[in-house]
């Protein structure tokens, strides 16, 4: 069972053959066995949780059942969800409980899944490897030395170890692809404004976007169908006609033109995430496509202006977290001044200051023409390179990640080390595309390896159908670490 | 030495929408506290701003009504700084691409007409409210008014003195109110000036060091402020000193201004381009059904007022002093069926008289146009002589009925019956034959002695006309 597709699940529910309440019951026994070791659950609500399987099973009995009703989904805590403490990773809301829910969060709750709990992050979505988060970092479940990524860990590892049928995760620079990748699921991070933001606590508003972490490109797309669509309360939210993401599941590859970026393909790449690629590579040959070279010439400078513009962006976005409403206030203060920085101080960890301080430099006056207002060209420089390699190929091919899964404390210290881990994933969320990043194999430690797709604007069906052609023909997918 | 006073208004319209400028809550005044605050204006963790669609057209229609620039794509920019009343820690404004650019405003001060230009006017959200009076050692939070539209509209520094600055604030605050756009109310803020005042030496074309004084809520506490603004930055520069640019307050109790911040202390607010809105586009087709709905426009009503009704430009100016007076006016016009100059005497005369006498408002006023009407037609057929109708307007304003009701209790029907004019004549020459001869004899100014005894024993009801007509007939 634990290795079901949503799709299976969805079988096993329509024909009696298990309750919402039966599938509920085991993942939170699941959790409780394994989270303690792996802690990628931040907050659960056993009750709430079978209150929502309670509610589909009867919705099921009444023959109204939507496709993944009574099916349990994780959410990152990013997302406000009604009634749960929504931490973000952060002491600032350690005791937050959300009055509302997140637009992905009712989009779930109106199909019937069931909220299984609140995974864990990196604190405000800001790291690489979960080791951020105030409640400890996610260990991976392939190997507890190792990061499960960031800063969707918590979700990432909840799928990896089969604690969660499925999970929603953010990526603003990476933050679904890269976990996806070194804990051996599939995540796919849409094109931006595809799923409404409402709810999302913003870390780069213009970066931030919300998708589906599961086993299989189809399990992402039954998800997608769930959550994508035009919500009027986020403005950058677009208003098109709703779509199927499974409708290009089945369609074959032959004449499928992968352009391989050269630029992904040169140093920094470690030997046996290229190797793993390569076979992938071969593997979409056997299956009908082809491939060409192409260059995305500015990729090396997706970094400098993504810690350009994520870090302005983060820097006010997080101004709201100032102990006056809610979340931590510092318990001693002499005047206002003293409580904004005691309570700041305190309530933010380091990587979250850092990134508040980079932020607040570059949008200084003085300062904001030579670094915002460059990166933001950059940016477009970026978009259109794409846009240039899209005209040679339907969609492109290479590793999610240089290297496998790191070890705990072996980038902590060294932030920009940390931030080139994201080398390969960065430059499409400055440009605004989907990308989806699926296992492909394991490196010689033995840690997961993710190819990473990346397609043209609102190509999601189609990336998804090249995702899964690719899942028919290999069992990377179907792996399970043994540590469970 | 001459000093010229130099001045630049910031005006902090609140726009008429019924919800916020970027969330579904109310922009009701005086609700309890934070009962209006959904959790868009309390900044809670996830929630996003949706532009309303109405202030951008209210902006607009200030932007065509003073002749400006109407952006076609104009870009909401955060002002960052932290404060108890501002829940996002950042202000959502425009900076860089205001909605509208340039215009002017025709202002009157004495004789004089002058123009001030209009730099640019902007969208942005108020804050909230501190109250520090009811909390004793604590400071209470009010965010009812946060998200509340404003429409910020900066002048050039083109006022010369308080008078053209008082002038140019109330021909600005008509013209909000005249559109709609803004209800005026200045004691609920809903119209907040902050002036830029600086002062140089007759003659001199460099302006000298400003200070801005900050929240001005009355045309009174204005001219205050920059008179006293003006005597201090003048008194500094004639003692040898330099003038510090800075932000003051003005203290209406004691009359005078005070420091706030120094520029040195002048927060680096850090804007740049919210990401959580796009650009605002502006079609053309978007403003021609803003311009469209628009009402007429004070000026051109004027002109329209001089052709359609024959008046004075002098007549036509007060007429349209406010919408609500005008549309009185063209009522009545239509109900009396002609006679305009005559209405508008009586609208500018004994009407506008007796309401400020009650401190009323023309929407207020006891006297309909349709009973007023009824008035002048009782002047024109003859019923009643000027003097008349002035008692029966006073009656009317007492609310003692309808003008023929009033004629009828009153008695005061005017006497156009030429055979009693001239029974009392007669009565009166035969009675004064010295005066007679005099007049006879050339001394014309005796002809108003007999008007006068004419009208005394007729109790002044003896048709004007008439009586001066049979009078001449008569000694003649």
């Amino acid at each position: 069972m634990i290795n079901a597709s949503l799709k299976q699940l969805a079988a096993l529910l329509a024909g009696k053959k298990t309750s919402s309440q039966e599938l509920t019951q085991s993942y939170l026994e699941r959790i409780q066995a394994h989270n303690p070791a792996l802690n990628a659950f931040v907050t659960l609500n056993a009750e709430i949780s079978l209150a929502e399987a309670r509610a589909a099973d009867a919705r099921i009995a009444a023959g109204s059942a939507a496709p993944l009703t009574g099916i349990p989904i994780a959410h990152k805590d990013i997302f406000c969800a009604d009634g749960w403490r929504t931490t973000c990773g952060s002491k600032m809301l350690d005791n937050f409980i959300a009055p509302y829910d997140a637009h992905v969060v009712s989009q779930f709750k109106a199909a019937g899944m069931v909220s299984l709990g609140k995974t864990n992050m990196d604190e405000f979505a800001m790291g690489s490897s979960n080791e951020t988060s105030y409640f400890g970092a996610v260990k991976n479940p392939w190997d507890a030395n190792a990061v499960p990524g960031g800063s969707s860990g918590g979700s990432a590892a909840a799928v990896a170890a089969r604690l969660a049928p499925a999970a929603t995760g953010t990526d603003t620079g990476g933050s679904i692809r890269q976990p996806a990748a070194l804990t051996g699921i599939t995540g796919l991070k849409p094109t931006y404004g595809v799923v409404s933001r409402y709810g999302m606590i913003a870390f780069a508003s213009s970066l931030d976007q919300a998708g589906p972490m599961a086993k299989s490109a189809e399990d992402c797309a039954l998800l997608m169908n769930v959550m994508a669509g035009f919500d009027e309360r986020d403005s950058t939210s677009l208003e098109r006609p709703s779509e199927d993401y499974t409708r290009d599941l089945e369609q074959p590859l032959a004449g499928l033109k992968i352009g391989l970026p050269r630029e992904y393909f040169a140093e920094g790449l470690s030997a046996d995430v290229g190797a793993a690629v390569e076979a992938a590579l071969a593997e979409y040959r056997k299956l009908g496509a082809t491939t060409v070279d192409i260059s995305l010439p500015n990729t090396r400078l997706s970094i400098p202006v993504y810690y350009v513009l994520a870090p302005a962006e983060a820097s006010t976005n997080l101004s709201r977290f100032d102990g006056v409403r809610y979340g931590y206030r510092a318990p001693d203060y002499t005047d206002l001044t003293d409580m904004y920085q005691k309570t700041r101080a305190q309530g933010f960890g380091s990587e979250v200051k850092r990134r508040i301080m980079i932020g607040t430099y570059v949008l200084s006056h003085g300062y904001y023409d030579a670094y915002y207002l460059q990166a933001q060209k950059i940016r477009r420089l970026i978009a259109q390179d794409f846009d240039a390699a899209f005209q040679q190929c339907d969609v492109i091919m290479g590793p999610t990640t240089p290297d496998t899964a790191f070890n705990f404390g072996e980038k902590a210290d060294d932030p920009v080390a940390m931030y080139l881990s994201d080398i390969y994933t960065i430059a499409v969320n400055l440009a605004g595309l989907p990308g989806m990043s699926v296992p492909c194999g394991f490196g010689a430690n033995g840690r997961p390896v993710g190819l990473q797709i990346i397609g043209n604007y609102f190509a999601e069906a189609k990336m998804l159908g090249v995702a899964h052609q690719y899942q028919l023909a290999t069992d990377w997918h179907t792996r399970m670490p043994n540590t469970i | 030495m001459q000093w010229e006073i130099v001045i630049g208004l910031e005006v902090h319209t609140q726009l008429s929408t019924s919800s916020k400028i970027f969330s579904g809550a109310s922009t009701a005044f005086g609700a309890a506290p934070n009962t209006q605050a959904c959790a868009v204006d309390i900044a809670l963790p996830g929630v996003l701003p949706v532009l309303n669609k109405g202030a951008v057209e209210r902006a607009v229609q200030l932007g065509l009504a003073i002749g400006g620039h109407i952006s076609r794509r104009s870009v909401f920019a955060r002002k960052n700084y932290f404060y108890p009343d501002l829940p996002k820690g950042y202000q959502i404004s425009q900076m860089e691409l205001p909605v509208v650019e340039g215009g002017s405003l025709t202002i009157q001060v004495g004789e004089t007409e002058k123009t001030v230009r209009i730099t640019r006017a902007h969208l942005e959200e108020d804050a909230g409210k501190s109250l520090h009076e009811d909390f004793h050692g604590m400071t209470g939070i009010d965010l009812n008014r946060a998200g509340t539209p404003l429409l910020e509209i900066v002048s050039e520094p083109d006022m010369r003195g308080s008078a053209e600055a008082v002038a140019y604030a109330k021909t600005l605050h008509s013209l909000v109110v005249w559109l709609g756009i803004c209800d005026g109310n200045m004691q609920e803020g809903s119209f907040r000036c902050d002036a830029n005042v600086s002062v140089r030496r007759m003659g001199e074309t460099e302006l000298g060091k400003r200070c801005e004084i900050k929240n001005l809520n009355s045309f009174r506490f204005l001219e205050h402020a920059i008179d006293y603004e003006a005597r201090r930055q003048i008194e500094i520069i004639e003692d040898g000193g330099v003038v510090r640019q800075e932000t003051r307050l003005y203290d209406p109790d004691r009359n005078e201004t005070r420091t706030m911040r120094s520029k040195e202390d002048a927060h680096d607010y850090r804007y740049f381009p919210d990401p959580d809105l796009l650009p605002l586009v502006i079609s053309e087709e978007w403003i021609e059904r803003t311009r469209a709905a628009m009402p007429e426009l004070p000026e051109a009503m004027r002109s329209r007022f001089v052709t359609q009704y024959g008046l004075p430009v002098y007549d036509a100016g007060l007429l349209t002093a406010s919408k609500a007076l005008a549309a009185y006016y063209e009522a009545l016009v239509a109900a009396v069926g002609g006679e305009a100059k005559t209405c508008a005497n009586w609208v500018m005369g004994d009407l506008s008289a007796a309401l400020n006498r009650n401190e009323l408002d023309i929407a207020d006023s006891p006297v309909s146009s349709r009973q007023l009407a009824a008035l002048i037609q009782r002047i024109t057929d003859g019923t009643l002589s000027g003097k008349l109708a002035k008692e029966v307007f006073e009656a009317l304003w007492q609310g003692e009925g309808e003008v023929d009701v009033v004629i009828e209790a009153r008695g005061l029907k005017q006497v156009s019956d030429s055979g009693a004019i001239e029974a009392i004549v007669d009565a009166i020459l035969a009675a004064n034959p010295n005066q007679v001869a005099e007049y006879r004899s050339g001394k014309d100014k005796m002809f108003g002695f007999f008007v006068g005894q004419a009208m005394k024993a007729m109790k002044g009801k003896a048709n004007p006309q008439q009586l001066n007509d049979i009078l001449k007939r008569k000694l003649g």
